[in-house]
């Protein structure tokens, strides 16, 4: 077996954000105010250790955090390392149990760096592992709901003095909706440690391995720049994705309901894509895309919209009209494509009447 | 109406007298190191190109690129004092954070926090430190700082925080110049906040460099009001600009698209400006440069600055060639076209000789190029074509076939036929399209806000009736006011149906005799 953790280099942490932001699948937000935080931890003197989930005692017990709320509002009130090590230290004290690691609820968008810096502060390794395997909007929609693990003690941390524990919930649909009406009352954004996870439920619920594979996506995107090479091919390439569609932005319609942002935006091909048309809709993340008029990709199937010149990930908030970009999708994780995955995260969990199809074919 | 247009250059500072839509006249001289003189003599050479009882004109529009200038080359710069305002939020990521650290050197003057600020939903995050901020207010004096940038989080929704902070500054330290982030923009306190600073950085070279305008009009006898142009080919007063020298930053590609338009009859096209060292391309729509939407940085620091989406090429009329293997750029004579191309008798090759050659500009020496093979000029053309038609794809607003104008020194370097295009025009005064473009401005107010529990319409309305007065203020005549841009995004997950709406309005200058 390998080394059980490995320093992380601050390269790597950019290259983390790189692809972090690219399986966010549209939403999640942007990783570049968090990558701002680990480089002054870093000249600080912090260097975060990744931790093999295979050397996790099944004992262990291993934080998930996120920063939880709209990716709007931490454009103004910045994601603060503290906070999020806050609401580690809540749930020690609250469970009487010191953590052994922490880990990401979501690889995808920002959250993907959020538990280096809680790590940073805490100097606690990060599991190379999350819950999801790219981002969703809510909190039932990870592994361990699939899994039906508990879904609570939850800690919610403010930068003022104002701490919330989610002691129980019914099930995980009641800890959104605890959770998220605190949220939203402290400004809508917030630092929280979800249930803690032993390192047994890591092993068997959560998604393996996906923080060297964010790292490993974005230095094949930085590597694809430098040598002037189509970056959205060399992400094709390195995980076995597909191409999907070619084109222009020719609309994009977004509205806010029940709390999210949703919408649909209008691609116009181009190349071999000319006189075709490709629709996309989603739900903070991209849902469901159909290619003229048939359904094409949906979710769980990661769907990314990048740039087609520089292979930046384009998110559902910063889509705009006249954009050129490449709709590919990236294969999910197995755990997502099991019936009750699909429950949570399939097409049907957003509101669409669809069964499930996947780019990639019928699951192995 | 007549206008007089300036654009004062890196090289040349041009100026062109426009009567209605014609250009009566147009010159063009070299800049100075202390600009007015150059401008004087613009102006000059401009005057007494018309009869004396025709030197009467309704307003100048001068465009510079001095402020970028600056902050590119680092010269210039006021050392300034930061104060954000929303402690205890967003401590983690101070002001300056990001910046390239030579710039950081020369503008971080001192770093204040107090705590205040608001939410996204109006409610206060805690109430205003005024106690802090006046210590700070006391220690900027007291480091002898006459700069000052302050920045409260979501102050575009509630700037009532920056308001009070900078009353207390005009007490406890009179004469200080003094940024608010809100009266520069939009939502993401990092990069309204880096413009606030650069703002800060720029006021004392703004309070000079429109003293220097006015006194260069002056002195050329001219009377009339002076307004500078900003990046989204609107105009302001020369008086409002000195406070707001970063609302000037792209004016130069704003000027050639918007001139280009103007001089070309046609509103709705890609230009192509090929300069010597460059070829900028962008989109006009309705006459006016469609806006970068994303993060624009502003040497090395990230801002959200309304400028004008604009593609550059390193191509020009002065790129270099090497023809074994053929390889185009991106090195460029630069000004040195005239001594050292082939047709001007020197040893380079340049895109220029290549254009001669193949029959598409004469100038200077035909004969010096008769040896080319035809080959290497048949491929090298067809390269610059390539790329030029390549750029201008990429820049065009959808697949229907649009126009293209070609302005610039170099624009015989744009192919006449490309795909999707449905004609290239070319345009009379076209090396002078950037002062043109100058002359035609016209005064904007833009507002960008976040309502909530408002309908769809009457958000609307209220931004446009506050970019309207934005407007008024800053000199347009309000009967012609018109809107030419309204967009209005929903914000995820906010409560009370949060809606983030932006509005621009445009409209003639007001206070002509």
């Amino acid at each position: 077996m390998a080394e059980p953790s490995r320093p992380v280099s601050l390269e790597e942490i950019e290259q983390l954000a790189v692809g972090a932001w690219i399986l966010g699948a549209g939403g999640g937000g942007s990783p570049y105010h968090g990558l701002l935080n680990m480089r002054r931890l870093y000249a600080g003197g912090a260097v975060v250790r990744l931790l093999d989930p295979a050397a996790l005692a099944d004992d262990d017990d291993v934080a998930v955090v996120s920063f939880m709320g709209a990716p709007l509002v931490t454009q103004e009130r910045f994601k603060d390392p503290q906070a999020i090590a806050r609401a580690v230290r809540m749930m020690e004290e609250y469970t009487g149990r010191q953590f052994r690691a922490v880990m990401a609820v979501e690889i995808g968008g920002g959250n993907g760096l959020a538990p280096f810096l809680a790590g940073a502060v805490l100097d606690l390794p990060v599991v190379d592992a999350d819950a999801m395997g790219r981002a969703f909007p809510e909190a039932q929609m990870t592994s361990f709901a699939i899994m039906g693990l508990r879904c609570f003690p939850l800690t919610l941390a403010d930068v003022r003095d104002n701490a919330v524990i989610v002691a129980r919930a019914a099930d995980w649909k009641w800890m959104e909706r605890l959770s998220r009406k605190a949220c939203t009352e402290v400004g809508s954004t917030a630092a929280t440690c979800k249930a803690p996870r032993t390192g047994r439920e890591v092993k068997e619920a959560a998604i393996l391995y996906t923080t060297t594979k964010a790292i490993r996506l974005g230095a094949i995107v930085q590597a694809a720049r430098r040598a002037h090479e189509d970056p959205v091919d060399a992400v094709l390439d390195a995980e076995g994705g597909r191409l999907l569609f070619r084109g222009k932005v020719q609309d994009v319609a977004r509205r806010t309901t029940e709390g999210f942002l949703r919408g649909t935006a209008r691609l116009e091909g181009l190349d071999e894509y000319a006189g075709q048309r490709f629709d996309l809709a989603f739900q903070n993340e991209w849902a469901v895309g159909w290619h003229d008029g048939e359904p094409r990709v949906m979710t769980p199937d990661l769907i990314g919209v990048m740039d087609t010149l520089t292979g930046e990930a384009i998110g559902t908030e910063t889509l705009r009209y006249g954009q050129r970009v490449t709709v590919i999708a990236l294969p999910a994780p197995d755990i997502l494509l099991t019936p009750r995955g699909l429950e949570l995260v399939g097409p049907r969990a957003f509101g669409y009447d669809l069964d499930f199809r996947s780019v990639f074919g019928p699951p192995a | 109406m007549r206008r007089i247009g300036i654009d004062v250059g890196g090289t040349n500072t041009d100026a062109v007298l426009l009567e209605g839509t014609r250009v009566e006249h147009a010159v063009k001289t070299p800049t100075t190191a202390d600009v007015t003189t150059g401008i004087v003599a613009a102006l000059r050479a401009l005057l007494a190109g018309v009869p004396p009882d025709r030197r009467r004109v309704d307003a100048v529009m001068i465009g510079t690129t001095h402020f970028t200038n600056a902050v590119v080359q680092r010269r210039d710069l006021t050392p300034v004092a930061a104060l954000r305002i929303g402690l205890p939020a967003s401590a983690s990521l101070p002001p300056f954070v990001d910046w390239p650290s030579d710039l950081a050197a020369i503008v971080r003057g001192a770093v204040f926090m107090a705590e205040g600020g608001h939410e996204v939903d109006g409610r206060r995050i805690v109430s205003l430190d005024e106690a802090a901020v006046r210590r700070a207010a006391r220690a900027i004096r007291a480091a002898g700082l006459r700069a000052v940038g302050v920045a409260a989080v979501f102050s575009p929704i509630d700037p009532s925080d920056e308001r009070r902070a900078a009353e207390i500054l005009a007490e406890e330290c009179p004469g200080a110049a003094v940024t608010l982030s809100h009266e520069l923009g939009r939502l993401g306190l990092l990069e309204r906040e880096n413009a606030c600073l650069l703002n800060a950085a720029l006021i004392d070279l703004a309070r000079r460099t429109t003293r220097a305008f006015e006194e260069a009009l002056a002195a050329s006898g001219l009377e009339a009001p002076l307004f500078l142009t900003q990046n989204d080919g609107t105009v302001t007063l020369a008086s409002q600009a000195a406070a707001f020298p970063v609302y000037s930053f792209a004016s130069g590609p704003t000027n050639s698209m918007r001139g280009a338009a103007f001089l070309s009859g046609v509103g709705d096209a890609i230009v192509v400006d090929v300069g010597g060292t460059t070829t900028d391309v962008g989109c006009v729509r309705h006459g006016f440069p469609r806006e970068a939407n994303g993060v624009v940085e502003i040497g090395g620091v990230r801002t959200l600055f309304r400028m004008p989406d604009v593609l550059s090429l390193a191509l020009g009329g002065g790129t270099l060639v090497e023809p074994d293997p053929l390889r185009i750029g991106p090195e460029s004579v630069g000004f040195r076209l005239t001594e050292q191309a082939l047709v001007f008798g020197g040893d380079r090759l340049t895109c220029t000789d290549l254009a001669v050659a193949a029959g598409l500009v004469s100038l200077g020496d035909p004969a010096a190029v008769l040896r080319l093979p035809t080959d290497l000029v048949r491929a090298a053309v067809g390269e610059v074509h390539a790329r030029i038609a390549e750029a201008v794809d990429r820049m065009k607003p959808d697949a229907r076939e649009i126009p293209v104008i070609a302005v610039g020194g170099a624009s015989f370097l744009v192919p006449p036929r490309m795909p999707g295009i449905s004609r290239v025009l070319a345009v009379p005064h076209h090396a002078v399209a950037n002062a043109v473009g100058a002359a035609i401005a016209q005064v904007g107010g833009e507002l960008d806000l976040v309502f909530q529990n408002m309908s769809r319409e009457a958000a609307i309305a209220e931004a446009r009736r506050l970019a309207e007065e934005r407007a008024v203020r800053a000199g347009a005549r309000r009967e012609t006011l018109a809107v030419v841009e309204v967009e209005d995004i929903p914000l995820a997950y906010l409560p009370g149906n949060s809606l983030r709406t932006r509005v621009r309005v445009v409209g003639e200058i007001a206070g002509f005799r």
